[in-house]
């Protein structure tokens, strides 16, 4: 079942679906030196900051086109957190699918899950016409989530999004800025279709109180994989994960680190001088100087 | 249409947080307001938590609270540069139920004091500041928070956001503290492992011991340093009143280090590793210092109120039961639906004819007089120890001619009158 047969025929309101991830502030947070994992209690959870931007921006979308803004976590119980805060952004509602069959899923079984999750939500809700994913989770950090459900939905992945153009319910089309390497390009596709936003894409606004009251009051609706449709069991969790993590190790710190001031023309010259007094740089292969 | 409650708490702490929840509990619709990232994430205490005010709230709490270790023995450091007089009660009565009090980490006690009151059904909102009172027609009748679309409404507003009150501030009810009505006070979390502390304090896991440290801890200001025992960790802290930091010109880091160096306490302390630095106020004015306590439409609690009784370091247990009295005073004044001054003056008696206003009264001139004579801290913590030191140091010297030369050490200077007089002062002050 593609999304496409779903959204057709209906109203001109923009129904945005948000994935959420609860990560650990991997600014804080502090790796065991003996087994080289995270340690997860020594950080606070958060909503991943990249999640926190597409919500805002599935808000600013709804305020624009009416519509309703609904966010989807797979994580513990205790992300329900997470989702309350993305009511604070201002989503409508939250749904947590839950369930220690879950545990243990790699980018592939995550998506899986996610995926068996939208088609309900799809149900549900009758349509859903936009996924809003974000760049990427700051503790897993593959960025793989996102454009993992949009192939599994057959849907077209726009990727590193920074800006939503346009959004055309009519012609059911959208246009998006992605952020390439020197500058952005402009592209159109069909909705509906996923997005996962970069975080030049809006700024995460103040929320106003009467959202921090409905959020303080929410309780999202938690789902176990009983409550999912047509779930091959053998996809989920630890079973339907293939990654194999091989070691983790802290990166080493790099040190004589030198930071150039003034403007671009003069960093540039400066980093050109430095670089002409470290000889090795500039050798060929004969020992040479160039 | 901005959103009306019963109650509006401002400030999660125990204060706070024991209004919330005995209003919710009795059915009020209450809304909790916190600045903080959540209730308890810049709360500072040095960490004696007292059951029985906590227990008039939530009957056995310790069964589930997240306390650190209940207290079994009550140290008192009567400190010179190298020496010190001590006196210490331990009870093993203390370490079984009921209890007595507890250490506990104020981060993680607020928290899930506040999570009860929310089970009870108050509405808690974090990380949002309450920038003034909503005074209408001479009535307070809300808040202004720092949010958009910020206004929210309610009967009656209690004031429990510490000892800054700047809210109460602002309705006139108090004036900015004088230097000689606040402590200003610093403080380490450190971390040790809980065998070492059980080792290095005589108790077992579940045994905690409170140390209050008089005299060079402060350099002889008024004032006092504390070593409590967490689990795996100690707390360590000073503090003194601030006229007498800019006094002795000291400032409160270095002042810490100082007592963290200090050849009495270092052993204790060391190999611990630092985790948390914290800073705070207490205010200490006590009994004179009390604001006004209630206006129309609105109640001040706990640190707020100067509820403080510095001499006994008792402010949580104070501020706990000025939340549930101004609870009690709310769901009265419900009754009649009549928020007036005059109806809810019934907590200003309330607060006077409780411990609060008892214990405040009976050290109201504390304060004053140890800051007006600095002999008490400066002059006579020496010279206790020196008696001591005197009195058991075998040298020869007859037992008889080493007293008259104590008692002449403590009326040299003074005379015997002047003792006398200290002596006798200071038994007023506490008596
Ligand atoms: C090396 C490595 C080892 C790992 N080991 C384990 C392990 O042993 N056990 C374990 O349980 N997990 C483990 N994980 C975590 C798990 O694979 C990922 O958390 C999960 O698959 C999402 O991938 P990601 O964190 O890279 O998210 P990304 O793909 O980077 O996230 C992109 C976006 O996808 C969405 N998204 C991602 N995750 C979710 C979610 N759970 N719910 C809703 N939306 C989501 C969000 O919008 C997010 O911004 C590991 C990850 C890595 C990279
Ligand atoms: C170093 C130190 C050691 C102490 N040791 C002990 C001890 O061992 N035992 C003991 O019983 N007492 C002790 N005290 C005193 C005790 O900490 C206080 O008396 C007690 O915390 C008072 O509680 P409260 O709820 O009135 O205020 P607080 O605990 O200060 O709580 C006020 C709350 O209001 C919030 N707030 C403030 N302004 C606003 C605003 N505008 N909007 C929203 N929220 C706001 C704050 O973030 C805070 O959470 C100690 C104090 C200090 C500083």
């Amino acid at each position: 079942m593609s999304l496409e047969s779903i959204s057709e025929g209906r109203g001109k309101k923009l129904n945005i679906l948000v994935c959420v991830k609860q990560v650990p502030d991997t600014k804080i947070i502090k790796v065991n030196p003996k087994t080289n994992t995270l340690d997860r209690s020594s950080a606070p959870a958060i909503l991943n900051p990249y999640d926190a931007h597409a919500v805002q921006e599935a808000v600013r979308l709804k305020e624009i086109h009416g519509g309703k803004v609904t966010v989807l976590s797979m994580g513990p119980p205790q992300a329900k957190e997470a989702i309350k805060k993305c009511v604070e952004i201002g989503a409508d509602e939250g749904f947590l699918i839950s369930d220690r069959r879950f545990a243990g899923a790699d980018t592939l079984a995550t998506s899986y899950a996610l995926y068996k999750a939208v088609q309900k939500l799809m149900k549900q809700d009758g349509g859903i016409d936009l996924i809003l994913c974000g760049k990427h989770a700051i503790d897993g950090d593959t960025g793989q989530t996102g454009p993992g459900i949009a192939r599994r939905l057959l849907i077209p992945p726009l990727t590193n999004v920074i800006k939503v153009a346009e959004v055309n319910l009519e012609d059911r089309k959208i246009q998006v800025h992605r952020k390439i390497e020197d500058g952005y390009e402009l592209i159109e596709s069909a909705i509906p279709c996923l997005l996962t936003v970069e975080k030049e894409i809006n700024e995460v606004e103040y929320s106003p109180l009467p959202n921090m009251l409905k959020a303080a009051r929410y309780t999202p609706i938690v789902w176990t994989v009983d409550d999912l449709e047509d779930v091959d069991i053998k996809q989920l969790g630890l079973k339907g994960s293939p990654t194999i993590v091989g070691k983790m190790w802290p990166p080493a710190k790099s040190e004589g680190a030198q930071i150039l001031a003034g403007d671009s023309r003069e960093q540039v010259r400066e980093a050109v001088s430095i670089m002409l007094q470290q000889r090795e740089l500039f050798k060929v292969k004969g020992g040479e100087r160039v | 249409m901005p959103e009306k409650f019963d109650v509006i708490v401002v400030g999660a702490g125990p204060a706070g947080t024991s209004c919330a929840y005995t209003c919710a509990k009795n059915g009020l619709k209450v809304l909790l307001i916190e600045r903080g990232e959540f209730p308890g994430a810049k709360n500072v205490m040095g960490g004696i938590l007292y059951r029985k005010q906590m227990e008039e709230i939530i009957p056995e709490f310790w069964k589930e609270a997240p306390l650190e270790r209940p207290v079994v023995e009550q140290r008192f450091w009567f400190l010179d540069k190298e020496s010190m007089v001590t006196t210490s009660y331990k009870a093993l009565e203390w370490g079984k139920e009921p209890f007595n009090n507890f250490t506990v980490l104020r981060a993680k006690f607020d928290k899930w004091f506040a999570s009860k009151a929310v089970e009870q059904g108050a509405v808690l909102i974090n990380e949002t500041v309450v920038l003034e009172c909503i005074v209408e027609d001479g009535k307070v009748v809300g808040v202004r928070t720092d949010r958009p679309d910020g206004d929210v409404y309610a009967d009656v507003v209690v004031l429990a956001d510490g000892v800054n009150s700047l809210l109460a501030k602002s309705l006139g009810f108090h004036k900015e503290w004088k230097p000689e009505e606040v402590a200003l006070t610093v403080m380490e979390v450190m971390k040790l492992p809980k065998k070492v502390i059980n080792e290095r304090f005589n108790v077992n896991d579940d045994q905690g011991v409170s140390v209050e440290i008089f005299g060079d801890s402060t350099k002889g200001a008024l004032g006092t340093a504390f070593l409590y025992t967490n689990k795996d960790s100690l707390n360590i802290g000073v503090g003194t009143t601030l006229s007498g930091m800019i006094k002795k010109k000291m400032k409160p880091y270095e002042l810490l280090e100082y007592v963290k160096e200090h050849p009495m306490i270092k052993p204790y302390i060391d190999g611990a590793e630092t985790e948390e630095y914290l800073a705070h106020l207490i205010p200490e004015g006590g009994y004179n210092s009390v604001p006004k306590l209630v206006g129309d439409g609105v109640i001040v609690t706990g640190d707020a109120a100067q509820l403080v009784n510095a001499i006994h370091r008792e402010g949580s247990n104070m501020a706990m039961t000025s939340g549930r009295l101004a609870a009690e005073t709310i769901m009265r004044a419900k009754e009649s639906e009549d928020y007036s001054e005059r109806t809810l003056d019934y907590y200003r008696t309330a607060i006077y004819d409780s411990f609060i206003g008892k214990d405040l009264k009976k050290y109201k001139d504390a304060t004053h007089v140890f800051e007006e004579n600095p002999q008490y801290f400066e002059q006579y913590i020496p010279l206790m120890n020196r008696a001591m030191g005197t009195f058991f140091t075998v040298d020869g010297t007859p037992k008889r001619e080493k007293q008259s030369k104590i008692i002449k050490s403590f009326t040299g200077k003074n005379g015997r009158l002047g003792v006398a007089k200290d002596l006798y002062r200071a038994w007023r002050v506490v008596k």
